[in-house]
């Protein structure tokens, strides 16, 4: 008995053959851009790119025209229009990254999760001390203002999309309009509302105010978002079986988006992760670690790399590039657990 | 279904041979449904006018038409479905048991327990288990129930779908097949025990196979409930109701035209447009 045993294959994938000539496409545009460069008097990476980036197009435009016509050859130039883009919108972000990797590393040593700055002064050798104290006032201020504009953000979202009131068009435009509010206004508004007048004393909850301000408008909009992709058959499959709005909402409509609202959740939290204007106004930047949110001041991540800044002397630049660094990797897992999390719940 | 094959034109031969016909009243279930004078709205707009129509306990209703002729808004109207729509407007008494579901001061989430829906997409709560969307109608409206298990074993048979199932129980309700969906929709509607199941064109979105096994769900719940189905399937409306009623609309609001025993609806019409209708010559 002979088995006839066929292969999966890809009949649709391009052949090495035609790979080839798309590398020597580019290898002849790199070619050409080394040789106007060296021939002429243009000088620099970007006439280096912009050469190679035209002769792409040209050659591609050429060699798609003489062989299949002008509609091919149309679309190969808005394949490569579309390729540049690509590239004109990653490159400064692996630029960012590799630059914050780079200048931070100098200032990363172990020792720096279990100190503060209370006994150093940002001149020191960069062994000693350390950012404890902003990593602290960072996951406090962040965490009391997200207890505060967790609620608020959902059930805002939960108002203009399933209550529907006649307030819900003032209340959207009024959280599109916050979501652009600058964030140095929050941190004036906590200082002239509160500080001023009633506490006198700026503190890790001052922060934390100003935070949820700021994560409010996210968190609504996110979460708005989120529930008008849940269909209405659900809701009312649920109210069909005799449930209140209430409980439709909070027993199926709610469950259904919840990756989303983690989602929503995260992202709000990284808004406001590396905000630094409203809490040099309102939190007070000490340097000791501080448990107490409502008592003296508290430092942050962003306010120590503030600090070092303008402190300006080599280590202290130092220490400034490496809490960005750890700001950053804070900043990445957040994203990629969101990423994660809204993934999981729209396979089923 | 294969046994007594047929063809468009022997509909009437069908309902006929369907089943023995139950009288009006026979049921001993209660007065039923009543419709008295429904109008319905959307906006400005007329979409449904002056429509009568007794649902006696015991009995399967079937309302035919074509699109857009009203037959879905009046059955939203019969269990406050019909309100869900912001621009939405109605005249009228509907009567369950004698009493006018939109008297003010009902509890319109206990009309609603009363008077069960299955819609024309199944739609199984994603986030929950086979199980649990059996259960949730318990869950969404506060009812308490000694013995859980033996309701959804019971409800998920009524449905016909517990052999299929239960194994499999804590599955998600999406990992179904559509029919199955379907069927574990009606057993959801099925869990907190209404008196009236009105469904939405139930089997628009299934293939033959999930659509026989609802239409024999269906012929089995009749017995202890009463049924209000629409379907643009005049073959499924002569297979399963007792009563069918003929909605048109011409470009207006949509109208009851005739009801009548499923027999006569397609034997003998009264009015020519049901004759057209059920025999093919137009909509």
């Amino acid at each position: 008995m002979s088995t006839v045993t066929v292969k999966p294959g890809r009949p649709w994938k391009r052949t090495p053959k035609q790979v080839m000539s798309t590398v020597l496409v580019l290898l002849v545009s790199a070619a050409i851009s080394f040789t106007a460069v060296a021939a002429t008097e243009m000088k620099g990476k970007l006439a280096y790119l912009a050469i190679f980036f035209i002769s792409v197009v040209v050659i591609n435009f050429a060699e798609n025209y003489f062989n299949r016509g002008i509609a091919a050859a149309k679309d190969s130039v808005s394949s490569s229009v579309t390729a540049a883009g690509l590239v004109i919108a990653v490159v400064p972000i692996f630029s960012i990254l590799y630059t914050i990797f780079d200048y931070g590393r100098a200032g990363l040593n172990f020792n720096m999760f279990l100190k503060d700055m209370s006994a150093n002064g940002p001149n020191d050798p960069l062994g000693q001390g350390g950012l404890l104290h902003a990593l602290l006032g960072s996951f406090i201020m962040v965490g009391f203002g997200l207890l505060m504009s967790l609620p608020i953000g959902i059930l805002t979202a939960i108002y203009l999309t399933e209550i529907k009131g006649i307030y819900s068009r003032p209340i959207r435009f009024l959280v599109q309009a916050m979501s652009g509010v600058p964030s140095i206004v929050a941190g004036l508004f906590i200082l002239s509302a509160i500080i001023f007048p009633i506490t006198k004393s700026s503190s890790g909850f001052m922060g934390s105010l100003a935070l949820a301000i700021l994560m409010i408008p996210t968190i609504a909009r996110t979460s708005e978002e989120v529930l008008l992709l849940i269909p209405d058959d659900l809701r009312e499959a649920g109210v069909a079986l005799g449930g209140t709005q209430w409980r439709t909402v909070s027993l199926i409509v709610v469950p259904a988006a919840k990756s989303g609202l983690v989602t929503a959740i995260i992202l709000g939290i990284a808004r406001v992760a590396g905000e630094t204007a409203p809490l040099i106004l309102v939190s007070g930047g000490g340097d000791a670690v501080n448990a107490n949110p409502f008592e003296s001041p508290m430092g942050s991540l962003p306010f120590y790399i503030w600090k070092g800044f303008i402190f300006g002397t080599t280590e202290s630049i130092a220490r400034s590039w490496a809490g960005i660094f750890v700001l950053l990797v804070i900043i990445f897992f957040l994203f990629i657990a969101a990423r994660m999390l809204s993934g999981s719940g729209s396979k089923k | 279904m294969e046994t007594k094959a047929t063809t468009p034109s022997s509909l009437s031969d069908v309902a006929n041979s369907a089943k023995a016909r139950k009288q009006p009243g026979s049921g001993k279930l209660g007065v039923g449904l009543e419709a008295r004078g429904v109008h319905a709205w959307f906006g400005d707009k007329l979409v449904l006018r002056d429509v009568s129509l007794d649902f006696w306990s015991g009995t399967v209703t079937a309302l035919i038409g074509p699109s857009g002729c009203g037959k879905s808004t009046f059955i939203r109207t019969l269990n406050r479905m019909h309100e869900f729509i912001p621009s939405a407007a109605m005249a009228g008494e509907v009567l369950l048991n004698g009493q006018d579901i939109y008297e003010p001061g009902i509890d319109v989430t206990k009309i609603r327990l009363k008077v069960g829906m299955v819609f024309q997409k199944p739609n199984p709560f994603p986030s929950m288990t086979i199980a649990d969307n059996v259960l949730a109608g318990l869950k969404l409206a506060q009812l308490k129930t000694a013995k859980k298990d033996d309701l959804l074993e019971e409800c998920l048979n009524r449905a016909g779908l517990w052999s299929e199932v239960k194994d499999r129980l804590n599955a998600y309700g999406g990992s179904l097949s559509g029919g199955q969906q379907q069927r574990l929709c009606i057993a959801r509607s099925l869990a907190v025990r209404p008196e009236v199941l009105l469904m939405d064109e139930p089997c628009s979105a299934l293939d033959p196979g999930s659509t026989l096994k609802i239409e024999e769900t269906i012929q089995q719940l009749s017995s202890t409930m009463t049924i209000i189905i629409v379907t643009h399937n005049m073959q499924q409306a002569a297979r399963v109701s007792d009563y069918t009623g003929f909605f048109l609309s011409d470009g207006g609001p949509g109208e009851l035209v005739e009801v009548g025993p499923t027999n006569e609806i397609f034997s003998r019409p009264k009015d020519t447009r049901t004759e057209n209708y059920v025999t093919g010559r137009f909509g």
